[in-house]
């Protein structure tokens, strides 16, 4: 409980700091919007080629995009700057973060939080929204509820990805942008039906590391359409499992990391 | 309240060999330091750059996870209970700001009340005590970034003892600070100190920093503790003498020796002379000089702790690059 304060005064912390410099921030703000924007309009490129890619149309498509782009969006928003920690671990400056009594993944969360991204959020949202809209959805209680946990795990599974992919700094300080394949390269791969995508690459991608259940199936569930590559329906409800599991691997392996830290000379 | 035994920090790092290939090898930047301070104690850790001082630091307080040997901190085991013990140390490292860059020096106070939990009134009569005793007053409402260095570091320590810690750890807390700072922290520190309620642990390169606050001295180089002791120990084991300068009305006579001394230097045609002294005292030297030349001026001149210390150093191995 105390600690729940703690991190609250943080986050206070981080908003006036944020704030600090209000025109760059609102300058920020608006830009970021843009940048969602036209992650998204990419899809809309591809069907105006197309009309029917991976034997999805456009508006089938557009759910996948949209569950993919609220959930990343949110793991975004809250965790996707722990990808500074190379910068931490190179200057030596999570010395300061480990000697306070809080946990450290948290700390660099709330430091890091990049607020300037929250146009960003409303964006991925609406693309959602307009997905539900222009699809005839069979409503049930179980597609209801997975509209509103599909996003939820997906951010959970991406804020994962972020968390692994930052993890690397621990051990390879000169990590660069390794961490982005997958973390926004696994965006643009589930924002596109995974039929598209050849069957090694799939397999690895969307099976071996857990994206396909990010949006894919997720998607397939809530349009009521059966899975061409044959899963069966209930494969979309498990979403949060996988969100969890990925969650477990990000947390073990960051905390490994912690322990291997070298800190530097001063 | 602080063992260390057999600690040890070893790290792999990866040294060309050729072109393309790299061959892995182990430094020891810790190599089995034993130590053992009490509740109360101000302790200096001084060595030369290298030398290990911050690494062990860093094992102390968690940072880092020790390669082998055992380490206690209040009784805590400082990388498994990182968090605990972090509650009842305080922490300054002089090049790793623990305060809010973008905010008001105050408000990181206020921030560090909540993430050490201390209840409201304890903040407050602290926080008064270090903005009484180191002048905060005036830039308080100042941006972190807009502080000068000095300013910075008395915030810093302010800091780290909001929360009442029982251990002071400080990392060059007065590196690259003007002359009128380091004296505002050192005696700030001397009084912290004088009230036995924290055990202070200080690495320094600056040797004032240690005669002026540490009875215990200890010296490390290429990872291994190589003295142990006051500074006065330090002297009498380096063989570090004090010396009896001399100004005379006349020059000293010629093959004149003082009994228990020997004859440092003659300057001046020989009206100012420089003894060491050897086996006798302060005392018997000046009466003996005294009665054998007409002395006009003298003064008895204690040896440099930067002498002993150089010449401990370069007494080592060579200088090696490990942090």
């Amino acid at each position: 409980m105390a600690e729940l304060r703690a991190y609250a005064a943080l986050l206070g912390g981080r908003f006036r700091s944020a704030t600090a410099y209000r025109t760059s921030f609102a300058v920020e703000l608006i830009t970021n919007a843009g940048g969602t924007a036209v992650d998204v309009s990419t899809v809309f490129v591809l069907f105006h080629a197309a009309k029917v890619v991976g034997g999805f149309t456009l508006g089938e498509a557009l759910m996948m995009t949209g569950l993919t782009a609220s959930g990343f969006v949110l793991a975004d928003l809250t965790v996707g700057n722990v990808d500074q920690l190379k910068t931490y671990v190179r200057n030596g400056t999570l010395d300061a973060v480990l000697v306070r009594p809080l946990a450290v993944l948290p700390q660099l969360v709330i430091a890091d939080l990049p607020l300037r991204k929250l146009m960003r959020f409303v964006v991925g949202v609406t693309v959602l929204v307009v997905a539900v809209l222009s699809n005839d959805i069979d409503w049930t209680p179980g597609r209801a509820v997975l509209l509103v946990t599909a996003p939820l795990a997906g951010a959970v599974f991406f804020g994962a990805i972020f968390v692994l992919s930052a993890s690397l700094a621990f051990w390879w300080v000169e990590s660069g942008e390794v961490g982005a394949a997958f973390t926004y390269g696994g965006r643009d791969f589930t924002s596109y039906p995974i039929t598209v995508y050849g069957t090694w690459f799939r397999a690895v991608f969307a099976y071996g590391l857990g994206f396909g259940f990010v949006a894919y199936h997720p998607a397939l569930t809530l349009l009521g359409r059966a899975d061409p590559l044959g899963l069966p329906a209930w494969a979309g409800y498990l979403s949060p499992l996988v969100a969890l599991a990925a969650a477990g691997i990000a947390g073990i392996v960051w905390r490994t990391g912690v322990r291997h830290y070298r800190s530097t000379g001063s | 309240m602080i063992e260390m035994r057999e600690l040890r920090k070893d790290f792999t790092v990866r040294v060309k060999a050729g072109r393309l290939r790299r061959e892995k090898r182990v430094l020891a930047a810790v190599d089995g330091v034993s130590l053992s301070i009490g509740a109360g104690e101000m302790v200096g850790y001084i060595g030369p750059n290298g030398a290990g001082k911050s690494t062990t630091l860093k094992m102390l307080t968690g940072v880092l996870s020790p390669s082998g040997g055992e380490v206690s901190v209040c009784g805590l085991r400082p990388v498994p209970q990182r968090t605990r013990l972090a509650l009842r140390i305080g922490v300054v490292f002089g090049q790793r700001s623990q305060l809010w860059w973008d905010l008001p020096l105050g408000e990181s106070f206020r921030l560090l009340r909540y993430v050490y939990r201390v209840p409201a009134a304890e903040h407050e009569a602290r926080l008064r005590r270090c903005r009484d005793l180191l002048d905060l007053d005036e830039f308080m409402d100042t941006p972190v970034r807009q502080l000068s260095l000095g300013q910075r570091m008395r915030g810093e320590l302010t800091a780290a003892l909001l929360h009442g810690p029982e251990v002071l750890f400080l990392d060059e807390p007065t590196i690259g600070l003007d002359v009128v700072s380091k004296q505002a922290v050192r005696s700030f520190l001397g009084e912290l100190g004088a009230t036995g309620d924290v055990t202070l642990v200080l690495t320094t390169h600056d040797l004032a920093d240690i005669e002026r606050l540490c009875e215990r001295l200890v010296v490390i180089d290429h990872g291994r503790v190589v003295h142990d002791g006051t500074i006065d120990d330090l002297h009498s084991r380096y063989g570090s003498r004090r010396s009896l300068v001399a100004d005379l009305d006349t020059p000293l006579p010629p093959g004149f020796a003082l009994p228990g001394a020997t004859t440092a230097s003659i300057e001046a045609d020989g009206h100012r002379v420089t003894f060491t002294l050897e086996s006798t005292t302060a005392g018997a030297a000046v009466a003996a000089l005294v009665n054998a030349a007409p002395v006009r001026d003298l003064s008895v001149v204690e040896p440099e702790i930067e002498d002993v210390v150089a010449r401990l150093y370069t007494d080592g191995r060579g200088v090696s690059g490990v942090p």
